[in-house]
């Protein structure tokens, strides 16, 4: 932090010295971030592939142990996440026009749904515990002939949300971040390049639960 | 220094029976595997002297991120603390490739351990590609445009590519198999309902574009000394810098041909076999332009281009076995022989290993200001090349007579061969051992180096001072010239801007 405040008294505000201009390191920070979400693309795109191949393999067990996601609490969660992404969004601009007090007050909404979603994660995973629906050994199934085959199921489920949930974790984290920059005034309507890289990978981790949501519970239910 | 597991195990193999515990032996193998494929190959030539190289050469005062750059160090150095407990505690016995059920359900060794620092070191791969890549496109200086960029570039903007598409699919692997191990829940061991080709399909997916991030820089590196020591612009410019990037991209489509014996479907098989065959084109331009540079140069042989012409004729040799591995049919008969395991050595340590030598005898009076002593440097590396191939090419014919991998002991009549093979690494090993002893020795009472002792083209070499200041200029730099212009007026590629 030292260095880059000594800089900032020499040139425009948040400008490393290794770059020409603000805008050579905005352009930096962006195509940055972007490459990040692609690498990221391909983290998730493990497991849809994984996902993709088990669908494949063994749709019945997948349609009968998709009958044990709990809808109301998916879809309300797919509610709260497409509104933190608006949230945040609203959060970008406030800090474009550099409005300090709009850009704090949307990013702890954002939190704030961002932490409801976790906590309704949570009541979730604990129906699986409850229903034994964890994969391991102490997994059950009501249907015998599915028994290894829905474990994959519900692997896929814990690997392929839980990644998710651990970045929601991380995102909350940086918007955490964000709320302290942006209340010492770290930011300017000159300068706000952190808010909107955040704001780039929380609409990406949302965009990956609206894959999950349907492949997970929506598909093949009514078969 | 972690060579040393290979050396033992050439120790091992000396005799028919073997000289170690069977199992001590499967840990030795995949210690080095692990080792030198994750902790030395893939960071290799990138983290050393592309993290030197890069920015002078596109004029830049440093990377585009110079804190996550060390944060790509410190994530490395944390990976390798947990490889390196693994092995302290026991080591690992599953070989490099983790295959699955044995890693996730029966090996009874530190799995777990080395997974979790083969993770943790592929961010450290990530980040530099991710680097890199913003660098390439962000930070060039006025007037360095595509077509003039040097070829190490190009190289290594290929290779990060493949880092950042390719590296998150083995960290998600790992995950699966981890979660495997630890809930004892099925998703690639078939006796819980899963399927272990999965896991090779994405191991390999990662895997096979990861032998081109240990290749691609080797060639970068090569590209730039045979234009530097022939004193010509290298021949079809625009064809060596394409060529990279097709590798990386061809080299996405083809891992299907580790899988050949696997159980895969014969029609991948032959789809995959196919593509491997088109992937040894840009290759083989590669080795041609090379070749064709040197044409009428006025080559001189100063220890770089020693290394060069090693690394010519030695990935020549592995390439071309490559594609003997990439026929169906004769995969069949050598699969899982000593044949894959010199095929891979030619490329990976006749390629890489040789190019990255070369390159830093190249760069070393930039990095340090200083020269080491000519005639060791000549000596050293005349005796890797015999080392290398007395080491590997006995492994070609045991390989072909049908001696398998990855066993502590074999048939009494492939004892001379192996004999020789274990001969031949010990010379290696002073081969890499000499040019430790005069670098070191030379970079602190070396006689002091000029600016460009090599004559050498290139922003690193004419614009920035010898060594190079922090922020790697004194006066911002400026390219107006076509690239590697050694014979004065040379006619110009676009490769747009
Ligand atoms: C000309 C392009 C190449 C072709 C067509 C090719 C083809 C193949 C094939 C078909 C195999 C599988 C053999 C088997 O397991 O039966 C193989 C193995 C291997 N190749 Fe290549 N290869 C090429 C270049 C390279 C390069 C440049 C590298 C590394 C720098 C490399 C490293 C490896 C490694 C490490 C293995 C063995 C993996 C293992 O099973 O442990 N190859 N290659
Ligand atoms: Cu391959």
């Amino acid at each position: 932090m030292a260095d880059s405040e000594v800089t900032a008294l020499e040139h425009a505000p948040g400008l490393k010295h290794h770059f020409d201009d603000t805008e050579q390191q905005l352009e930096s920070s962006t195509l940055g971030m972007w490459v990040f979400l692609l690498t990221e693309i391909m983290f998730f795109g493990g497991m849809f592939g994984g996902y993709t191949v088990y669908r494949n393999l063994y749709p019945d067990a997948f349609a009968s142990s998709s009958r044990y996601m709990n809808i109301p609490i998916g879809a309300f969660n797919t509610a709260v996440l497409i509104c933190s992404s608006l949230t945040m969004a609203l959060a970008v601009r406030a800090a474009q026009l550099g409005n300090k007090k709009v850009l704090i007050w949307f990013l702890v909404f954002t939190l704030i749904l961002g932490c409801v979603f976790l906590g309704l994660k949570v009541v979730e995973y604990h129906e699986k515990w409850v229903d034994h629906h964890i994969p391991g050994p102490g997994f059950r199934y009501e249907d015998a002939r599915y028994f290894h085959q829905a474990q994959i199921l519900f692997f896929l489920y814990f690997a392929m949300t839980g990644m998710h949930a651990m970045h929601m974790v991380v995102g909350a984290g940086l918007l955490t971040t964000l709320i302290i920059m942006a209340a010492r005034n770290r930011f300017s309507a000159a300068w706000y390049t952190p808010v909107e890289m955040i704001g780039l990978y929380w609409h990406f981790v949302d965009i990956v639960w609206i894959f999950l949501f349907p492949l997970l519970y929506l598909i093949g239910r009514t078969k | 220094m972690w060579a040393a597991p290979s050396r033992w195990g050439w120790l091992n193999l000396l005799t028919p029976k073997g000289l170690f515990a069977h199992d001590t032996y499967n840990k030795l193998f995949t210690m080095h595997g692990i080792i030198m494929v994750f902790f030395f190959l893939v960071p290799s030539i990138p983290a050393t002297l592309g993290n030197f190289l890069v920015p002078p050469m596109v004029g830049a005062r440093d990377l585009a991120f110079p804190r996550i750059n060390l944060l790509s160090w410190y994530i490395y150095i944390v990976g390798g603390i947990f490889a390196i407990t693994a092995i302290v505690r026991g080591g690992v016995d599953t070989g490099w490739t983790f295959y699955a059920p044995f890693s996730s359900t029966y090996s009874n060794t530190h799995v777990i351990l080395a997974a979790i620092g083969v993770f943790v070191s592929g961010f450290s791969s990530i980040l530099t590609g991710l680097n890199f890549i913003v660098t390439v496109h962000k930070m060039r200086a006025p007037g360095m445009t595509w077509s003039r960029l040097p070829l190490f570039v190009w190289a290594h903007y290929a290779t990060s590519l493949i880092q950042v598409l390719g590296t998150p699919v083995i960290a998600i692997t790992i995950v699966l198999l981890g979660m495997e191990r630890v809930l004892h829940a099925g998703i690639f061991d078939p006796a819980l309902g899963g399927d272990p080709i999965l896991f090779q399909h994405l191991f390999w997916f990662y895997s096979h574009p990861a032998v081109y991030i240990m290749i691609l820089p080797g060639m970068g590196v090569i590209s730039e000394i045979v234009a530097c020591f022939s004193r010509k612009s290298i021949f079809g410019y625009g064809f060596v810098a394409f060529s990279s990037v097709a590798i990386a991209v061809l080299g996405f489509l083809v891992w299907g041909h580790h899988l050949f014996v696997a159980g895969q479907s014969m029609y991948a098989s032959m789809v995959f076999s196919f593509i491997s065959f088109l992937v040894a084109v840009p290759s083989a331009i590669k080795v041609f332009n090379w070749t064709a540079t040197m044409y009428r140069g006025s080559v001189s042989y100063d220890t770089p281009m020693l290394y060069a012409f090693g690394f010519i004729g030695l990935f020549t040799i592995g390439g071309l076995t490559g594609l003997f591995l990439a026929t169906m049919a004769v995969d069949v008969h050598v699969t899982d022989t000593y044949f894959v395991i010199a095929h891979f050595h030619y490329v990976m340590v006749g390629g890489m290993v040789m190019a990255y030598l070369g390159g830093v005898h190249f760069w070393f009076p930039k990095i340090t200001g200083r020269l080491y002593p000519e005639g060791w440097a000549k000596f050293a590396a005349l005796v890797v090349f015999v080392g290398f191939n007395l080491t590997f090419f006995p492994q070609f014919v045991l390989g072909y007579l049908g001696m398998p991998r990855r066993y502590a002991a074999y048939a009494d009549e492939f004892q001379i061969l192996n004999v020789m093979s274990t001969a031949g690494a010990s010379i290696l090993g002073v081969g890499y051992l000499i040019p430790m002893i005069y670098l070191a020795w030379a970079w602190r009472y070396g006689p002091k180096s000029p600016q460009n002792p090599w004559g050498a083209k290139g922003l690193e070499w004419e614009q920035s001072p010898t060594p190079p200041p922090t922020f790697n200029f004194d006066v911002p730099p400026v390219m107006n010239e076509p690239a590697y212009n050694y014979s004065g007026e040379e006619k110009e590629v676009e490769i747009g801007r």
